[in-house]
């Protein structure tokens, strides 16, 4: 893989991960363009895209945007399972996550990418040993970070989370946010 | 703004009062980051986010620089930093900090730092060398550092298989940067092969499938892998929605596909549990559709096996028939993949196909696309490079059009001319002039083999032939030109072809009216090749006395050299052999060959030859020439400008009389409209048709009174004088209207170097002492500066013949008509008009407001219609014909005014603007 970006439905970059060397400005200008064309994708085109000698797959939870970029003989099939792996990571540490979840705990959203993926290979794909690695460092602090509690809190008010929904997928996990 | 961000805005303030909360402190590290975000979300423009992340920046750059701030702190602040950054805006000064903070914190701190630094630094940073003296300390191996392999093959017989994992990953990145570094440790890899854990062993597949080629002899050893994944041996940690291990399963396949390639050997290992995978793969999830996928694409890769290919291609039929999109992209990129091999496989999905040619998702056309360019043949080429070009019309995205234009002249080379033919025809007059250039060249240079080159040459004469035998009103002009060159160069290759019967097509062309005067010298030029024999020449000879009065000099010049040529034959094969050399021409281009021609006129007294520009500089300085409407003895100043060089592609069709009022405006503006220095186009002129005049000198003296009527002032266009009552002569006139347009219909040839006259002989007898009126009008067909008319007047006089010869200029503001429009009407066309032109002008300072002034100058002189004035800003209109406007938007800017003019007509916002600028100069 590439890299990896998470944006949300009016083009704010969420999370970005690199992994081949680019510059600053090389970033910036595929992350902008590739923004504009993935949003510009009506929710009933494929996931895939053949983007200047790249091949992106993207997919689309609620508000968010999963975007990745593998070479051309890669799988894009596993591409996405990737993706929807992450998700289900991002769910069940946070709960059911939302996009604010991403926003204000941005860095955990980090760690649990590198726990996940490794130089942009899937490392470890067991949801509980990635589950476990990250339970574990944050045992490390003292307090350990309150954000289910805010999580809770922000229930209250008026965001739904996550729930799952039955559907012909198993075990889908749907981000609905009100 | 979306309900997500103001759902959240209701919820922050709650969220904050509980980070303020007693005992809650550590949440106050996070709520700096909430505070921040909460600020952004709050703004409405990107202006106050700039400025509100700088406030920030500024801050943050005091937190990490003071001495007292805690690590804690400072993970809480590279946090910030971070989110700067994605924010777009650049935070360098915390990137030291970060490092600091990988080195000296606690190992959560660590983390924080490490996630900053690799987020910071790109690969060629400076602090990189900084860091991996950090990294050396803590026991995680980190993929920045590329020196360090010992320490990381240390890692490898770590007893945490986690570590031992991470450290193969690790060198699989280090041997991407740099194989050779890492090549005395492949032993090691192999080890890790067999390694207890099969996570382990699953990260050195990473390294096997950049490296397989010289490891046939593992090919039993990841087939029984396989075959132990697939039957579901390994641990249920890692089944994916119980599928087990779909990653390590598709690296294996992908690993199997690369070594049975082209080896049936190896190939043979792996039928079996080829076979078993994609039996097992059938629960309907996305997750084995990857691993079908995968096996499809190996088992096509690797050695054939019939049934295998039979069970494969069944599974891409499902995909294509799949109304899951994506699984039917896969399997038209499957389907792409095996066509080659097996083209029947897409006869089965041709239904398929063309419905996803006309997909609303460019991506599956262009799958589509793509794999209609894999099976192209020289029966589906046309319709195939048709879609294509179709498609590239729409395409917006440079990277798409660049691939398919690639591909389409890929397509050329296999079948240069089908593809060329549909490209000419297709395409049109819009492409560039440069493709049938190189096209010809291609045909005449050729390939390497001279029998293919025979035969592609014999093909173009054949194809060719049939299109001209066909309906040909409807072939761009390009094309016909391409096609004229490759019958008068080839067609003598098919003995069988009589030459009379391609120059009787060729003769059609001329006749047609679509056809322009540079295709009909292209033509010419091919008659010239081919007319040998009896007939041919009757043609020549006929076909040049048509032409020898053409209006074109050009074309009468070729023609006259067909006759020349046809009936020289010797002259003939020495200036055009048949199957000419491509040996390069010398081209001469300082004339030197004339230098003796030169000298010797010179000697004799000939004026030394002055380039365009300077002649018009001269004349303009001269400000001799007299452009008063012509008096009944018709001055006679044609020779002072009779060679004005190039001649600019300038069209006009004299079919209506030019107004008295009009002639009188080119007389106002006469003494500037002369100077032309700096005006880039040069002018054309046109001949046409003058009146014989039998009125001799004396007795127009005579004839003063009929002077005064505004008829008079169309002398311009040729006038004879006539006492009498008007004497109409409507029939010659209206035959005279027709000629003239037929005459000026099409003069645009580009190539014409000569001046072009009128030869058109009037006979019609005026009666002495009398005078007759011919009205013409003019209209603008290109747009120039200048527009030159050109005519010759005959008359006999005590039977002696003369000839007069004139010309006359007409600026561009003759045909400059106001144009009333609305600001609405005026603001929708503007839009829509794509030649426009800037510049600045002279502003009239003399008055109080200098916009209206100067454009009531221009109104004045140009006869432009004024829109509205709105403060600086003003709008204008004009027009030369019903729907060829131009629209100018002045505004006064720094002292001058900018114009910018816009119109659909091309070169009229230059020329128009050339005569702005006169009109202003005097002021």
């Amino acid at each position: 893989m590439q890299f990896m970006l998470l944006f949300s439905r009016q083009g704010k970059l969420r999370l970005q991960k690199w992994y081949v060397p680019l510059s600053d400005k090389e970033k910036k200008k595929i992350t902008r363009e590739l923004v504009q064309t993935v949003l510009a994708r009506k929710p009933k085109m494929c996931s895939f895209l053949e983007w200047r000698d790249l091949k992106v797959v993207y997919k689309r939870y609620a508000s968010l945007y999963f975007c990745c970029a593998v070479e051309v003989q890669d799988n894009e099939l596993i591409t996405l399972e990737i993706i929807h792996r992450y998700v289900e990571l991002l769910d069940k540490y946070f709960g059911s996550v939302c996009e604010l979840d991403i926003i204000f705990n941005f860095e955990k959203a980090y760690f649990i990418l590198d726990e996940f993926l490794l130089g942009g290979e899937a490392q470890e794909t067991s949801k509980k040993n990635v589950l476990k690695a990250i339970e574990q460092a944050d045992l490390l602090q003292e307090v350990r970070h309150k954000t289910l509690r805010r999580r809770e809190f922000l229930w209250h008010g008026h965001i739904s989370l996550t729930r799952q929904i039955p559907g012909p997928e198993q075990n889908m996990v749907m981000l609905v946010i009100y | 703004m979306s309900d997500v961000v103001e759902k959240t805005l209701t919820a922050l303030p709650s969220l904050l009062s509980l980070d303020s909360q007693p005992g809650s402190a550590k949440l106050s590290s996070t709520s700096k980051l909430g505070a921040l975000i909460r600020g952004i979300t709050e703004l409405t423009s990107k202006h106050e986010e700039e400025k509100l992340i700088q406030r920030e920046l500024a801050s943050l750059k005091d937190q990490v620089s003071s001495p007292n701030t805690s690590m804690r702190q400072m993970k809480e602040a590279m946090v910030r930093a971070i989110y700067c950054e994605m924010l777009g805006y650049e935070a360098s000064f915390s990137y030291i900090h970060a490092i600091k903070l990988a080195q000296q914190g606690s190992i959560l701190d660590k983390r924080v730092g490490y996630l900053a630094v690799t987020l910071f630094l790109n690969e060629n940073h400076e602090l990189l060398l900084l860091l991996v003296n950090t990294v050396l300390k803590p026991n995680v191996p980190q993929r920045y550092d590329t020196c360090n392999t010992p320490l990381v093959e240390e890692k490898l017989n770590h007893p945490k298989e986690i570590i031992r994992r991470k450290a193969v990953l690790a060198l699989y990145k280090f041997y991407l940067i740099a194989p050779n570094q890492v090549q005395h440790i492949h032993n090691r890899f192999r080890k890790a092969l067999c390694d207890k854990d099969p996570g382990v062993m699953f990260a050195s597949l990473h390294i096997y499938l950049q490296m397989i080629k010289g490891y046939k002899d593992l090919t039993a050893s990841f087939v029984t892998i396989l075959k132990q994944v697939v039957s579901g041996k390994l641990p249920m940690d890692f089944n994916y929605h119980s599928v087990p291990a779909p990653w390590l399963q598709i690296q294996l396949l992908r690993i199997l596909s690369i070594l049975g390639k082209n080896d049936q050997s190896t190939s043979e290992i792996m039928y079996d549990v080829l076979d078993e995978s994609l039996k097992r793969a059938e629960i309907n999830h996305n997750i084995t559709y990857a691993i079908l996928y995968e096996c499809v694409k190996c088992i096509y890769t690797i050695y054939p096996k019939t049934d295998l290919l039979e069970k494969a291609a069944k599974c891409i039929g499902n995909f294509v028939l799949s109304s899951k999109i994506n699984l039917k992209y896969l399997g038209l990129k499957a389907l792409t993949y095996v066509v080659q091999q097996d083209p029947k496989l897409a006869l089965q999905h041709q239904m398929t196909i063309i419905e996803c040619l006309d997909h609303p998702d460019v991506i599956i056309k262009r799958e589509t696309l793509e794999l209609l360019f894999r099976i192209t043949n020289a029966q589906n080429i046309t319709v195939i490079v048709e879609k294509m070009l179709e498609f590239l019309h729409q395409s917006k995205d440079d990277h798409t059009t660049i691939d398919l234009v690639g591909k389409v002249a890929e397509i050329a080379e296999k079948y240069p001319l089908q593809t060329m033919n549909t490209v000419f025809s297709l395409g049109g007059d819009m492409i560039q002039p440069d493709i049938p250039n190189s096209f010809l060249k291609l045909l005449s240079e050729g390939f390497e083999s001279e029998e293919e080159n025979k035969k592609l040459r014999l093909f173009a004469v054949d194809s060719y032939i049939l299109l001209l035998e066909g309906e040909t009103r409807n072939l761009p002009q390009r094309f016909l030109q391409v096609i004229s060159w490759v019958l008068g160069e080839y067609s003598h290759l098919r003995n069988d072809l009589d030459p009379a019967r391609v120059m009787t097509l060729l003769t059609k062309l001329l006749e047609m009216r679509q056809t322009s005067s540079e295709t009909k010298t292209w033509v010419l030029m091919a008659m010239t090749k081919l007319c040998s024999g009896e007939a041919s020449v009757s043609i020549a000879r006929s076909v040049c006395e048509d032409l020898s009065s053409s209006m074109d000099t050009v074309q009468r010049q070729r023609a006259h050299e067909l006759l020349l040529l046809s009936q020289d034959r010797a002259l003939r094969s020495q200036l055009l052999p048949l199957c000419s050399d491509p040996e390069p021409l010398e081209v001469d281009s300082s004339l030197s060959f004339l230098d003796a021609f030169v000298s010797e006129a010179l000697a004799a007294g000939a004026a030394p030859y002055k380039p365009p520009h300077q002649r018009q500089e001269e004349l303009a300085q001269q400000k001799a020439l007299s452009l008063e409407p012509y008096e009944l003895s018709l001055p006679i100043n044609m020779s002072s400008s009779c060679v004005t060089g190039r001649q600019s592609p300038t069209l006009m069709s004299v079919s209506s009389g030019l107004s008295g009022d009009s002639a009188e405006l080119s007389h106002k503006g006469g003494s500037t409209t002369l100077k032309l220095e700096g005006v880039k186009r040069v002018w054309g002129r046109e001949g046409y048709l003058s009146k014989k005049e039998p009125v001799e000198e004396v007795a127009q003296a005579e004839i003063p009174s009929p002077l005064s009527s505004p008829n008079q002032h169309t002398g311009a266009s040729g006038t004879s004088s006539n006492t009498h009552p008007p004497i109409p002569t409507p029939e010659p006139e209206q035959e005279k209207q027709q000629l003239a347009s037929s005459l000026f219909v099409g003069l645009g040839s580009q190539s014409s170097l000569c001046l072009v006259r009128a030869d058109i002989y009037s006979t019609q007898d005026v009666p002495s002492h009398s005078v007759a009126v011919f009205q013409y009008s003019l209209s603008v067909i290109r747009p120039v500066v200048h527009f030159e008319v050109m005519g010759m007047l005959s008359y006999q006089s005590s039977h002696k013949s003369h000839e007069v010869e004139f010309t006359y200029k007409l600026p561009l503001t003759n045909f400059i008509r106001p144009f009333t429009v609305s600001t609405e009407q005026y603001g929708a066309m503007w839009l829509a008009f794509s030649n426009d032109t800037k510049q600045n002008l002279n502003l009239v300072t003399d008055g109080q407001d200098s916009l209206t002034d100067t454009l009531n100058v221009l109104k004045g002189k140009l006869n432009l219609h004024i829109v509205e004035i709105i403060g600086m800003e003003g709008i204008v209109a004009c027009r030369l014909a019903q729907d060829q406007p131009c629209l100018l938007h002045c505004h006064i800017h720094a002292g001058t005014l900018a114009v910018w003019l816009r119109s659909p007509v091309p070169d009229l916002p230059d020329s128009l603007l050339y005569h702005c600028q006169r009109a202003l100069e005097g002021t």
